[in-house]
C-alpha cells in the first residue's frame, strides 16, 4: 500500500516537475564591413522574417561584424521573450525598431572580424541555454582581421547551427571562383571540426526552412 | 538414412526390411497406440466440454443478471413516467380545480340568481274584467220588460270596458317589459355558467387522457414487474436506440468543447503564461480543458440539483432546501465561468489583431492594419459564444445519463455475444478434437492394412466395430 502511495506521489511530482526547455537562441551577425552594407536591408528582412518566427521564451540577438567583434558593445539588439502573446508582440514591434534605426545609422567598418562575433555568438547563446542554437552569419564570410588580433582559437560548436546567409561573391571570386569555394570549404571545416552543423543558405526568397 | 538402407548389401532390401520391422512394430503397439490417441481425443473432448459448459453456464448468469438490470432500470425509469405523471395530475388538481369550491358557489350563485329571474318573469294571469258582472246583470234582465236606461247602462259598459281593455294592455305591456328585462340579465348568467362547465370539461378531459396514459403506463410497469419476455424486449431494443443516439449527441457536444476550447485556449497563455508545461503539455491548454472539464461539472450537478438527471443519488437525496441552494451556488459559478470565457473570447479577439498587426509590420506591409468596420461582428459573435456554450454544455449531463445506463446493457449484450461465440467455438473444439483422434487412429491403421487384413480373416472384423463404437 506504501509503495502504490509512493508511486502515485512519484508520479505526481513527475507530472509537475518542469519538462525540459524546447526553446530557441538565435544569434545574427551582421557584416557591416565595406561594401557589404549596401546589403544590410537584406538583412532587415531576415531578422523581420526571424522575428515571426520566434514565439515564448525564444531568445534572438542582432550585433555587427567589425573590426573587433568579440564585444558586448557590438550587439545592435537583444531579446529574450515573455511567455505572455500580447508581451510578446510588443517586444517583437520594439526590437524590429531598434534594427530598422541601426541599418540607418550603421557605418562601414575598415576590417572583418567573424571569428570573433562567432565568439561572442557562443558565448551569449550558452549563457541564455535555449534548447536549439543558431547562429545566423550574414556575411560574404571574407575575414580580415586587423594587425595584432589573435582568432586563431578552438571553438566548440557543439549543438550550434551555424548558417551563412547571402554569402555574395566578391570581384576576385569572379576571377578565380575557387577562392570562393574554398573560402566556404574552410568555414565549413571549421564549423564542422569544432562540432556544429554549417549550412549556406544564398537564395533569401527560400527562408521557408529556417528556424 | 544411408546408414539405414546400408544394413543389407542391397537398399531395397534394407528398406523392405526396415517397412516390414517399422510396421510390425506398429502393429504389435496398435492396441497401446489406438487407446493412447482416443484417450486424448476424448480427454480433449470432455475438456473443451466443461470449458464450454462453464462457459455457457457464465453467459446464462449475465444474461440474467443483464435482465435482472435492465428490468430495474425499466422499472425505475417507468417509475419516474409513473410519478411525474401523477405530478402532472396533482398539479392540474391543485392548479385548476384547487377552486373548484369557488367554481361551485359561482355555478350555484348563478343559477340561483337565475332561478329567481326566473320565477319574477312568469306571467300573471289578468284580473277577471270587472264588466262579466254587469253583462250578466243586464243579460239577466227581461227583454219583454223594455225597460228605459237599458241602453244607457250598455253605453257605460262599453265605455268601462274600453277603459278597463286599455288599462289592462297597459299593465300587461309593463309586466311584458319587465319579464324581457329579466331575461335579458339571465343571459350573461347562462354565459358564465357555459364558459365554467366548459372549463371544468376541459380539465376532467385532460385529467382522463392523463389517466388513460398512466394505466398505459401501469400496465408497461406491471409486464416489467412481473418480468416478461416481451418487456425485457422492448427494454433492451429501446436501450440500443437510447444509446446510438446518447452517442450521437456527446460527439455534437465533444464537438462543441472542442471549439470552445479554442476559444479560450489562446488567451489563457496570457493568464497562466505560453511556455510552461505540465507532463509535456501546455499549462495553458490544460487550464483551458480545466476549466471547460468544471463547466461540465458544474452543469451535472446542476442538472442533478434541479432532478433532470439522476446520476448522483446524494445530491437527488438531499433536503429540497440544501437543493435549491446548490442550484443557485452551481448556477453562479456557471454563470461566472461562463462571464470569464465570454472575456477570454474578447482577448482573443484583441491578441489576434496585435498578432496580425505585428505580423505585417515584420513583413513591411506598412504597420497597422486595415480596420475593418465589421470586425465588432466575428468579436461579439466570438463572446456570445463563449457565454453560451458552457450553459449548452449543461445539458450534456442528460446524454450522459443515457449513454452511462444504456452503456450497460450493450456492454452486457456484447459479453453475451462474445461468451456464446466462445461457446460454440469450444464445442466444435471438443467435436473436433474426439473426431481427430478417431482419424488419426485410423490413419495408424492404414500402412498396417495387411496385417490388419489377416487378423480380420481370423478374427471377424472386430477393430472397425470398436472404433465405431468409440467415435459414436
Amino acid at each position: 500500500m506504501k509503495a502504490v502511495g509512493l508511486l502515485f506521489t512519484c508520479g505526481l511530482l513527475a507530472g509537475c516537475s518542469p519538462s525540459p526547455a524546447n526553446n530557441i537562441g538565435v544569434y545574427m551577425l551582421v557584416d557591416t564591413s565595406g561594401t557589404y552594407r549596401e546589403e544590410l536591408k537584406k538583412a532587415e528582412q531576415i531578422i523581420r522574417y526571424s522575428l515571426s518566427r520566434l514565439d515564448a521564451a525564444d531568445s534572438f540577438a542582432v550585433a555587427r561584424i567589425d573590426t573587433g567583434s568579440f564585444s558586448e558593445k557590438d550587439i545592435v539588439a537583444r531579446i529574450t521573450f515573455d511567455d505572455r502573446p500580447s508581451t510578446i508582440n510588443r517586444q517583437k514591434r520594439d526590437f524590429a525598431e531598434q534594427v530598422s534605426l541601426f541599418v540607418q545609422d550603421a557605418r562601414s567598418s575598415p576590417y572583418t572580424d567573424i571569428t570573433g562575433g562567432l565568439l561572442q555568438a557562443v558565448e551569449y547563446l550558452n549563457e541564455k541555454g535555449p534548447a536549439e542554437k543558431t547562429v545566423l552569419i550574414f556575411s560574404d564570410l571574407k575575414e580580415d582581421l586587423e594587425e595584432g588580433y589573435i582568432r586563431d582559437i578552438q571553438f566548440n560548436l557543439d549543438g550550434f547551427n551555424v548558417i551563412a546567409l547571402n554569402v555574395t561573391k566578391l570581384r576576385s571570386d569572379n576571377v578565380d571562383p575557387r577562392e570562393y569555394l574554398e573560402r566556404l570549404g574552410q568555414w565549413q571545416a571549421k564549423v564542422e571540426g569544432s562540432g556544429g552543423r554549417w549550412q549556406v543558405i544564398n537564395d533569401l526568397d527560400g527562408l521557408e526552412g529556417l528556424l | 538414412m544411408t546408414f539405414l538402407l546400408s544394413i543389407t548389401p542391397w537398399p531395397v532390401l534394407s528398406a523392405l526390411l526396415w517397412i516390414v520391422l517399422v510396421i510390425t512394430a506398429l502393429f504389435l503397439a496398435r492396441p497401446a497406440a489406438h487407446k493412447l490417441i482416443l484417450a486424448t481425443g476424448n480427454a480433449l473432448h470432455r475438456m473443451f466440454r466443461v470449458a464450454s459448459l462453464s462457459v455457457i453456464s457464465a453467459e446464462k448468469r449475465l444474461n440474467e443478471r443483464n435482465r435482472e438490470v435492465l428490468l430495474a432500470a425499466g422499472r425505475e425509469a417507468k417509475e419516474r413516467i409513473i410519478e411525474r405523471e401523477f405530478d402532472r395530475i396533482n398539479e392540474t388538481v391543485r392548479k385548476d380545480l384547487g377552486n373548484f369550491s369557488a367554481l361551485h358557489r359561482n355555478l350555484s350563485e348563478s343559477i340561483n340568481r337565475i332561478e329567481d329571474d326566473h320565477s319574477a318573469a312568469v306571467e300573471v294571469p289578468p284580473d277577471p274584467p270587472g264588466w262579466v258582472k254587469a253583462v250578466q246583470a243586464v243579460a239577466a234582465m227581461d227583454s219583454k220588460d223594455n225597460r228605459m236606461g237599458v241602453g244607457d247602462v250598455l253605453g257605460d259598459i262599453h265605455k268601462s270596458l274600453v277603459k278597463a281593455h286599455k288599462e289592462a294592455m297597459l299593465a300587461y305591456h309593463e309586466a311584458s317589459g319587465k319579464r324581457h328585462a329579466l331575461l335579458r340579465k339571465m343571459r350573461p348568467e347562462w354565459r358564465e355558467i357555459q364558459q365554467t362547465l366548459g372549463k371544468v370539461g376541459k380539465i376532467v378531459n385532460s385529467l382522463l387522457l392523463r389517466s388513460s396514459s398512466i394505466d398505459r403506463h401501469m400496465k408497461e410497469y406491471e409486464d416489467i414487474v412481473k418480468g416478461e419476455d416481451r418487456a425485457v424486449s422492448i427494454l433492451s431494443s429501446s436501450s440500443l436506440v437510447y444509446f446510438f443516439v446518447s452517442a450521437v449527441v456527446l460527439v455534437v457536444a465533444v464537438g462543441g468543447a472542442t471549439i470552445n476550447f479554442s476559444l479560450i485556449a489562446r488567451p489563457m497563455a496570457e493568464m497562466v503564461g505560453g511556455t510552461s508545461l505540465i507532463g509535456g503539455f501546455r499549462t495553458a491548454d490544460i487550464a483551458a480543458l480545466v476549466i471547460i472539464l468544471v463547466e461540465i461539472s458544474m452543469g451535472l450537478f446542476l442538472m442533478e440539483s434541479l432532478r433532470i438527471t439522476r446520476l448522483f443519488p446524494v445530491i437527488g437525496a438531499l433536503p429540497d432546501k440544501i437543493r435549491v441552494r446548490m442550484i443557485w451556488i452551481t448556477f453562479s459559478i456557471l454563470f461566472l465561468l461562463a462571464s470569464v470565457e465570454a472575456g477570454l473570447a474578447f482577448m482573443r479577439e484583441v491578441l489576434l489583431h496585435d498578432e496580425l498587426a505585428t505580423s505585417a509590420l515584420l513583413r513591411g506591409d506598412g504597420g497597422a492594419p486595415i480596420a475593418n468596420e465589421y470586425m465588432w461582428i466575428t468579436t461579439a459573435a466570438q463572446m456570445g459564444m463563449g457565454f453560451i456554450l458552457p450553459f449548452a454544455l449543461t445539458f450534456v449531463a442528460i446524454p450522459l445519463e443515457t449513454f452511462v445506463h444504456s452503456l450497460r446493457t450493450i456492454v452486457g449484450l456484447a459479453a453475451i455475444g462474445v461468451l456464446r461465440f466462445t461457446s460454440l467455438v469450444l464445442r466444435l473444439l471438443g467435436s473436433g478434437s474426439r473426431y481427430i483422434g478417431v482419424l488419426i487412429a485410423q490413419l495408424y491403421d492404414l500402412p498396417l492394412f495387411i496385417p490388419l487384413w489377416w487378423a480380420a480373416r481370423d478374427g471377424g472384423g472386430s477393430t472397425n466395430k470398436e472404433m465405431r463404437k468409440v467415435a459414436l
